[in-house]
């Protein structure tokens, strides 16, 4: 079990228990995370659970993955930390993760 | 104005389920066009995840979207479809009992005994990049698409994207435009590598230009664009001077004109019996990732189900009175033929 926080655009936080195994997006999808939209349904083909990672967290949850990168060309205001929530793998790892959720998903 | 298409059924939407539709209701001998906003079949399977495979299709253990909508193309083969690609239905009319009248973006009409909604999550529709104030330069310097080439001609042209759309686009129109500037987060690209060659090729014969970075913000006057702010891969701020701006970032699912057509909704979703698959609306029916009842998954093999049911019920309104025979396509001669296998 992980701890994860979802930080919305105007600041306010919804904080969800992560399964290990499971993605972030489908953390975010199954507690009602506004704000990811996952049309694909974790694909990866869509671009539309993209989230910030906290700086601090950043290492530990690693590197995108070249299928993520590809797909990050469809999101909006892309920053080092970008990464798609449905690529990350929850883990014990992770407990007490950080994510922004942008103002849209567009 | 053209002539009306007049035909059995009408199926809106070229996704998996619209093909299945089409098999399903050519056993009984039923005539379907149908009609897709993309400029191929697959829907989502050629459009989201054409190279991904699929796992949960019966009897196939993998399939990647691409082969899936191949094999329920050559599956509906034999019952000669009509398609209509790159076709936005914009309205559906009911005129009388049975009696259906649609219209699409690109003039064409459609007269009807049945209509089968297989949408999906929508129309797919160019993504509109969230920068503020964009929706005042659309028509007249924004384009999510290129309807006229010469439109362009003579014009300063930013085109933003990495993909297919944004090289060919930068490279077709080029010769054109009085300035093109290509710009993108990355400095790599998804377009295929012979695309992305010949943008190179042009940067490096000072024809073009290629930028790395994020529009951040628009400059200019009555609609009329300027200039675009962009934030470059340094973080520093500059801009690039252009009065027509192409934004490729790929395709998004909205509902669109299927919200107006009087059919009950459950979040966004087509209401539906599930003995029959019929909306609130006689004689019209959804199936696929666009229907919504208790218990329902957005799963392609529920809406093959889905299309079996509603065309018994289809059969009915086209034929009234007429006996349905359940048949077995492994045993009836006559399902067979139809087939092209007996």
């Amino acid at each position: 079990m992980a701890k994860i926080t979802f930080i919305q655009h105007n600041g306010s936080e919804i904080t969800a228990n992560g399964v290990a195994g499971m993605t972030v997006m489908e953390t975010a999808v199954k507690n009602q995370v506004p704000g990811i939209d996952a049309d694909c349904g974790g694909a990866c083909a869509c671009a539309t659970c993209h989230v910030y990672v906290a700086p601090e967290w950043k290492d530990k949850v690693g590197p995108r993955n070249p299928m993520e990168e590809d797909m990050l060309d469809f999101a909006f205001d892309v920053r080092d930390n970008s990464r798609l929530s449905c690529q990350i793998k929850v883990s014990d790892v992770l407990d007490g993760l950080r994510v922004t959720v942008p103002e849209k998903q567009f | 104005m053209s002539d009306v298409i007049s035909t059995d059924v009408v199926i809106i939407g070229a996704g998996p389920c619209g093909l299945f539709a089409i098999f399903e209701l050519g056993l009984l001998d039923i005539k379907c066009h149908v009609i897709d906003i993309l400029d191929r079949a697959g829907g989502q399977c050629a459009e989201l995840y054409p190279e991904k495979p699929i796992y949960d299709i019966p009897a196939l253990p993998l399939v990647t979207g691409a082969d899936l909508t191949t094999r329920l193309m050559e599956q509906a083969k034999p019952f000669k479809p009509e398609f209509h690609f790159n076709q936005m239905v914009t309205s559906l009319e009911k005129r009388g009992e049975n009696d259906f009248h649609l219209t699409t973006d690109g003039g064409l009409e459609f007269q009807c005994k049945v209509v089968v909604i297989a949408a999906g999550g929508g129309s797919f529709q160019p993504k509109k990049p969230p920068i503020p104030g964009i929706e005042a330069y659309e028509g007249a310097s924004v384009y999510y698409s290129v309807k006229k080439m010469e439109a362009l001609r003579g014009k300063d042209i930013l085109i933003i994207g990495g993909g297919d759309s944004a090289l060919d686009w930068t490279n077709n129109l080029q010769p054109i435009a009085k300035s093109l500037t290509l710009l993108h987060r990355r400095d790599e690209f998804r377009a295929a590598p012979d695309s992305v060659g010949k943008m190179r090729a042009l940067v490096e014969a000072g024809k073009m230009q290629l930028k790395i970075g994020q529009v951040t913000g628009l400059k200019g006057e009555g609609g009329v664009l300027a200039a675009a702010t962009v934030k470059g891969a340094d973080g520093a701020s500059f801009d690039i001077a252009c009065n027509a701006m192409l934004p490729f970032f790929g395709l998004t699912m909205k509902l669109g004109p299927v919200a107006n057509w009087g059919l009950n909704l459950t979040e966004n979703l087509v209401s539906v019996d599930t003995a029959k698959f019929e909306t609130n609306v006689p004689g019209i029916f959804a199936v696929g990732d666009i229907n919504t009842y208790a218990g329902k998954l957005k799963l392609i093999l529920s809406g093959f189900h889905e299309a079996a049911l509603m065309a018994q019920q289809a059969f009915r309104y086209i034929n009234p009175g007429e006996r349905l025979l359940f048949q077995y396509t492994t045993s009836s001669t006559n399902l067979q033929k139809k087939l092209g296998v007996a």
